[in-house]
């Protein structure tokens, strides 16, 4: 069972960005790509936990704001050093206004 | 000749591990042999000022290559063994206990040593960081209450005095400069570093010479040009660092404040690369300046570059030159080369951040500085890195108005 969970206005992140959502004690990186959609992983990245809402959004990769590790938010996978674990992913869907994500039961 | 010689990396730390992953990534399926001085597997230091002397637990290795990761990857790695000579006619490599190793290509990724005080008494309390064994050694010296002395207010010398102030130390920096951070980091970032470690507690001395240093198994005395002498149970030394040339300067490989290589990374002897803090390159954005870095991104992006080449890519390095270092909760991050700017704008950002654009004459991006909490200058370094790699001459209201950085990168065709 998918839990929903209301994150944020779809309009409070901006084109090809990024923002940090924390809920229950965790921290997840909801997307907004160049053309509109949206993507959650985790908010945290694979090499030093550091919050990758700092981070550059450039097409469908987000860059780690300390060492530049890249990952692909749209699939969580970790492209090149020194990141070599991938980003977990979550589904999300846009509610009218609302971007909600699916967080296990 | 030995055709299945394969390739051995001279160096195992970040630039060596990662030329001999690159290789892998690449498809090489010939021996590759990473070779390195010290026991351990092959490590990041960035951590070792920060994290390792923090850890409150026991420290753990930052390692870039595990046992398994080796295994899979096919790569042998030969650790506590240093490469005394090359035989380059003959294509060896011999190590100090006498093995002779063949190959075909050869890397040399062996880092940069500190720079060691001239004069100095023997003791446990002077100390020296750059390896793990250092981190570990310095790691028992830091407690509450005692007195950390640090020597040079650069990088490594600052980080280790706010990582000693996070224990309750007291913290000493002697800098015989007028500043702190005389080198590639403009002056109003050093201030604001400078007050952020004396805001913290840390007492800066700058414009002092060091005069003597009396040192046992308990105590360093140093005494200083304005006639005081600081009492402290121990002495960090961070005065720079110098590449280890002693190997290629006994081959007859050309050397030039560093290993001089190519737009390639190949050194003046056919097959024989290096790469990382160990080498200096010409920098094409920069009018193809003589460079060596010592920076970590700097080590990696070569390793991954000189892996490609080594198997005949004949790739141009040209990425941005980048650093960051971690104070307190406080971020400082450099793309480009200050010292090429000649004229200085400044942007403010939220909770005291800033960035500094440095432009040419020409007014062209050269270089972006910034410092504030957390990461909060990491997005705008980044974006100033594309438009420096990019060339590009920004309009200087964009740059103080705030304007998304984003919008000044040229649009993909
Ligand atoms: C404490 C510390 C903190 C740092 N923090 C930062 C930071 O915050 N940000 C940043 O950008 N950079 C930082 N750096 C710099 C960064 O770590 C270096 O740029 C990077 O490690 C260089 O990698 P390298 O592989 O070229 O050289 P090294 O890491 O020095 O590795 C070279 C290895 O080769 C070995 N070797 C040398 N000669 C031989 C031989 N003849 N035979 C066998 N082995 C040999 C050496 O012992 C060493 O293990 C820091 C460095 C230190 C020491
Ligand atoms: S913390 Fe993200 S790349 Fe290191």
């Amino acid at each position: 069972m998918t839990n929903w969970v209301d994150a944020c206005a779809a309009d409070e992140i901006d084109q090809e960005d990024v923002v940090r959502f924390d809920h229950a004690g965790r921290t997840f990186a909801i997307y907004r790509s160049p053309d509109d959609e949206y993507f959650v992983t985790d908010g945290l990245c694979t090499h030093e936990k550091i919050h990758l809402a700092d981070g550059l959004v450039i097409d469908d990769t987000i860059e780690c704001p300390k060492h530049n590790g890249r990952f692909s938010y749209k699939t969580g996978e970790a492209r090149g050093a020194p990141v070599c674990v991938n980003l977990k992913t979550y589904p999300v869907k846009v509610e009218g206004d609302r971007v909600m994500i699916g967080l296990g039961a | 000749m030995n055709g299945d010689a394969g390739i051995i990396i001279v160096g195992a730390g970040e630039c060596g591990a990662r030329a001999a992953l690159g290789l892998r990534e690449n498809g090489y399926r010939r021996k590759i042999t990473l070779i390195g001085d010290e026991v351990h597997l092959p490590y990041e230091r960035p951590p070792l000022s920060k994290k390792v002397l923090l850890d409150h637990a026991e420290p753990r290795l930052p390692a870039v290559l595990n046992d398994l990761a080796l295994a899979e990857k096919a790569i042998r790695h030969i650790g506590g063994a240093s490469a005394d000579a090359i035989d380059a006619a003959g294509k060896r490599l011999i190590l100090s206990d006498g093995r002779a190793l063949s190959y075909d290509k050869l890397l040399l990724t062996t880092g940069a040593a500190p720079r060691r005080l001239a004069n100095t008494p023997a003791s446990s309390r002077i100390l020296y960081l750059r390896t793990m064994d250092d981190a570990i050694a310095l790691r028992s010296h830091i407690r509450a209450n005692m007195h950390v002395a640090v020597l040079g207010g650069g990088f490594i010398g600052l980080e280790v005095a706010a990582s000693a102030r996070s224990y309750g130390a007291k913290v000493t920096v002697i800098e015989s400069q007028e500043r702190i951070l005389k080198r590639g980091v403009p002056e109003l970032i050093a201030e604001t570093i400078t007050a952020l470690h004396q805001r913290n507690g840390v007492a800066v001395k700058c414009g002092v010479a060091v005069l003597g240093i009396e040192a046992d198994e308990r105590h360093v005395g140093i005494s200083l040009s304005d006639g005081k002498v600081i009492a402290a149970d121990v002495l960090v030394v961070g005065i720079g660092a110098q590449p280890r040339t002693e190997l290629a300067v006994k081959t007859g490989i050309a050397v030039d404040n560093g290993i001089a290589v190519n737009e390639h990374l190949e050194t003046s002897i056919a097959d024989i690369f290096a790469a990382g803090d160990c080498c200096s390159f010409p920098h094409p954005l920069y009018g193809g300046r003589r460079l060596r870095l010592e920076a970590w991104r700097n080590a990696q992006d070569q390793g991954i570059l000189a892996a490609a080449n080594l198997m005949g890519a004949a790739r141009c390095y040209q990425a941005v030159p980048y650093f960051w270092s971690d104070q307190f909760d406080h971020t400082l991050q450099i793309a480009g080369l200050v010292d090429e700017g000649r004229t200085v704008v400044r942007r403010d950002l939220d909770d005291g951040a800033f960035i500094l654009f440095h432009l040419d004459a020409e007014q062209r991006l050269v270089a972006a500085s910034g410092v504030g909490p957390g990461n909060r200058i990491a997005k705008d370094i980044k974006l100033s890195e594309m438009l420096i790699a990019k060339r590009i001459m920004p309009p200087i209201e964009a740059l103080t108005d705030g304007v998304n950085l984003k919008s000044l990168l040229p649009k993909a065709a």
